[in-house]
């Protein structure tokens, strides 16, 4: 039996994405229908929940669940955030779904804003993504036309607006409180939980924020049942995953596979291997904010459980290749500079302690490295921990960190004994 | 003062928010299309038209990465400086730039054709490395494309 793709069967690359006739006729819009005629809102967060999809933008929280904290007596407007601000470095699955079919993201908005019964729903999107925004505006333009957007949709008496709102740019915008922060129009700096977003969220509203790919699978779980979306997996966490694959591997991209494929076949099978003359030497598995794993990994299944097994993370399940001919301190500095400039700065230990490792990683790159500083970074990683920082920005910034100093310490050694970063 | 069409597609963003001052950021976008950046004056008028303080405006303005507080050129680079183009040109787009046209980031050549700017990973690492130019994408860089395309821009 062919496998089964739901996210990317109306994807055609190069092409212009299926327009609402053509997403219908694809059988399109039908779970709108099947859930507001024949569901509660309360039976659709049950099926997500029973469905075991989970979150997608990298924290793998289950999306029904998370759903569920907004309760039923929860006062209106409610509000529905779809976090489409992808900026973790090494990630573009989110924009290969947004440019690839818009109308799938639109369908699952309106499911999940169903089970919420929410009553406005935004977009959240990068700057830089100006083709999704384009294709995003025509859709939406178009789902309000056949009456899935605004006022009694479908006759049930419910109302959704759906609205884009484009970033200025700042990586802190991907945690959901800055985000809510961020489209109230302040800085996107994090806020405290408790209280949740669940609760006091946009504007004090009950809020939920959801990742791009979550919400696309939504339309394929009310449509076929959690039963058949369980059965799409190779491991017990729910559905297909969009894996992607950077660096110098011979076909670069972004592909739907079963959740939990091993590394080795998104390597070797979906991204062709290794180019030619160079050889794996390390792989940032889900984005910047990921532990790095090494080639004895590579039968790991990648999904939430197994990739924290190995110490890492699936994060967003866009792999990137470190090779032989780059240098792993060089790409540990690049990684550590990204997060100490994208610091919002609000939480000492995070701005501080960010652009002091960055430094220290510059120094060896810059042929002044003293072997007696990797403490320092060893340090970090065990101080920017949960707890000690307001949000996760930094606790993540040190999975790079930490295990970098731990794979790569022959590195450090090198680099400090010939003065020189010996890869340039 | 803000122009007339400057207000006009502000008003129109005001209601896709329950706030006024939710609507800043897309304020400052707009000014930023019709003058290039945000000056002083600018922002003091969009504060103002939105019910903000000043300050506070400010502080927004000079925490997000698009919104220029200093003036910038006809057509800004921005060079991606994610992990994926950082691994496969490491700084080599950023010299032949800086070889080119005589300009690092946040620097802007003397005849005011070109700011170049370093940007966060433009999620095209598939076909890294990448650039945009004002709001246009280029993938799959090199010195000899970057030249080429770079060529268009007057």
């Amino acid at each position: 039996m062919e496998m089964e793709r739901p996210l990317t069967r109306n994807i055609r690359p190069g092409q212009e994405p299926l327009d609402i006739q053509a997403y219908q006729a694809a059988g399109g819009y039908q779970a709108v229908h099947k859930a507001i005629k024949n569901m509660t809102p309360q039976q659709v967060i049950d099926e997500v929940k029973a469905s075991n999809l989970l979150g997608r933008g990298g924290a793998g929280f289950p999306a029904g669940v998370k759903w569920g904290f907004v309760s039923p007596q929860a006062p209106h407007p409610r509000y529905l955030i779809i976090n489409a601000d992808e900026m973790e470095p090494a990630t573009f699955k989110d924009r290969y779904l947004m440019e690839g079919d818009p109308h799938q993201l639109i369908e699952g908005i309106i499911l999940a804003a169903y089970a919420l019964q929410a009553d406005v729903a935004y977009i959240f999107l990068r700057w830089e993504y100006k083709l999704a925004a384009q294709r995003l505006r025509k859709a939406i333009a178009e789902a309000y036309q056949r009456g899935y957007l605004g006022r009694n949709i479908l006759d049930s008496g419910w109302s959704l607006e759906l609205r884009l709102h484009v970033s200025a740019g700042r990586y802190m915008c991907g945690e959901e409180t800055g985000l809510l922060n961020a489209l109230e129009g302040k800085r996107a700096n994090p806020r405290n939980k408790p209280p949740f977003p669940a609760t006091v969220g946009l504007w004090g509203r009950p809020s939920n924020v959801n990742n791009v790919e979550t919400i696309c699978n939504v339309p394929h779980i009310i449509n076929n049942g959690s039963a058949w979306f369980l059965s799409l997996s190779r491991t017990d966490e729910g559905g297909t995953k969009i894996y992607g694959a950077s660096g110098r591997v011979k076909r670069p991209g972004a592909f739907e596979a079963p959740m939990g494929t091993p590394l080795r076949e998104i390597l070797e099978d979906y991204a062709g291997g290794m180019q030619d003359g160079y050889k794996l030497r390390a792989i940032l598995p889900g984005g910047a904010s990921t532990a790095f794993v090494l080639p004895e990994h590579m039968d790991t299944p990648m999904d939430f459980k197994n990739m924290a097994k190995i110490g890492s993370s699936l994060g967003t399940g866009t792999i990137m290749v470190v090779d032989d001919h780059t240098c792993p301190i060089g790409v540990m500095e690049n990684l550590e500079h990204f997060f100490a400039q994208e610091s919002c700065g609000w939480c000492t230990p995070c701005w501080a302690g960010l652009r002091w490792s960055a430094r220290i990683l510059k120094s060896f790159e810059e042929g002044e490295g003293r072997m007696e500083d990797l403490p320092i970074l060893e340090d970090h990683s065990h101080r920017l921990i949960p707890g000690t920082t307001y949000c996760a920005l930094a606790t993540v910034a040190m999975n790079p960190l930490s295990s970098g100093v731990r794979y790569f310490r022959d590195e450090f050694e090198r680099h400090a004994r010939e003065h020189r970063c010996p890869w340039r | 003062m803000l122009s007339e069409e400057e207000i006009r597609e502000i008003e129109a963003e005001l209601p896709n928010y329950e706030f006024r001052q939710a609507a800043c950021l897309d304020a400052l976008m707009i000014v930023q299309k019709h003058r290039g950046w945000v000056n002083d004056d600018a922002l003091q008028d969009v504060a103002g038209y939105l019910g903000m303080a000043t300050h506070e405006l400010e502080s927004v303005a000079s925490f997000y990465n698009r919104i220029f507080r200093k003036p910038v050129g006809r057509h800004v680079i921005y060079l991606c400086e994610g992990i994926t183009c950082w691994a496969l040109a490491r700084d080599r787009l950023r010299r032949h730039i800086q070889a080119r046209f005589g300009i690092d980031p946040d620097e802007t050549t003397p005849d005011g054709r070109f700011t170049l700017q370093s940007a966060t990973c433009l999620g095209a690492c598939d076909h890294a490395p990448a650039m945009m130019v004002d709001e246009d994408t280029h993938l799959d860089l090199d010195e000899a494309r970057l030249d080429q395309i770079l060529e268009k821009y007057r």
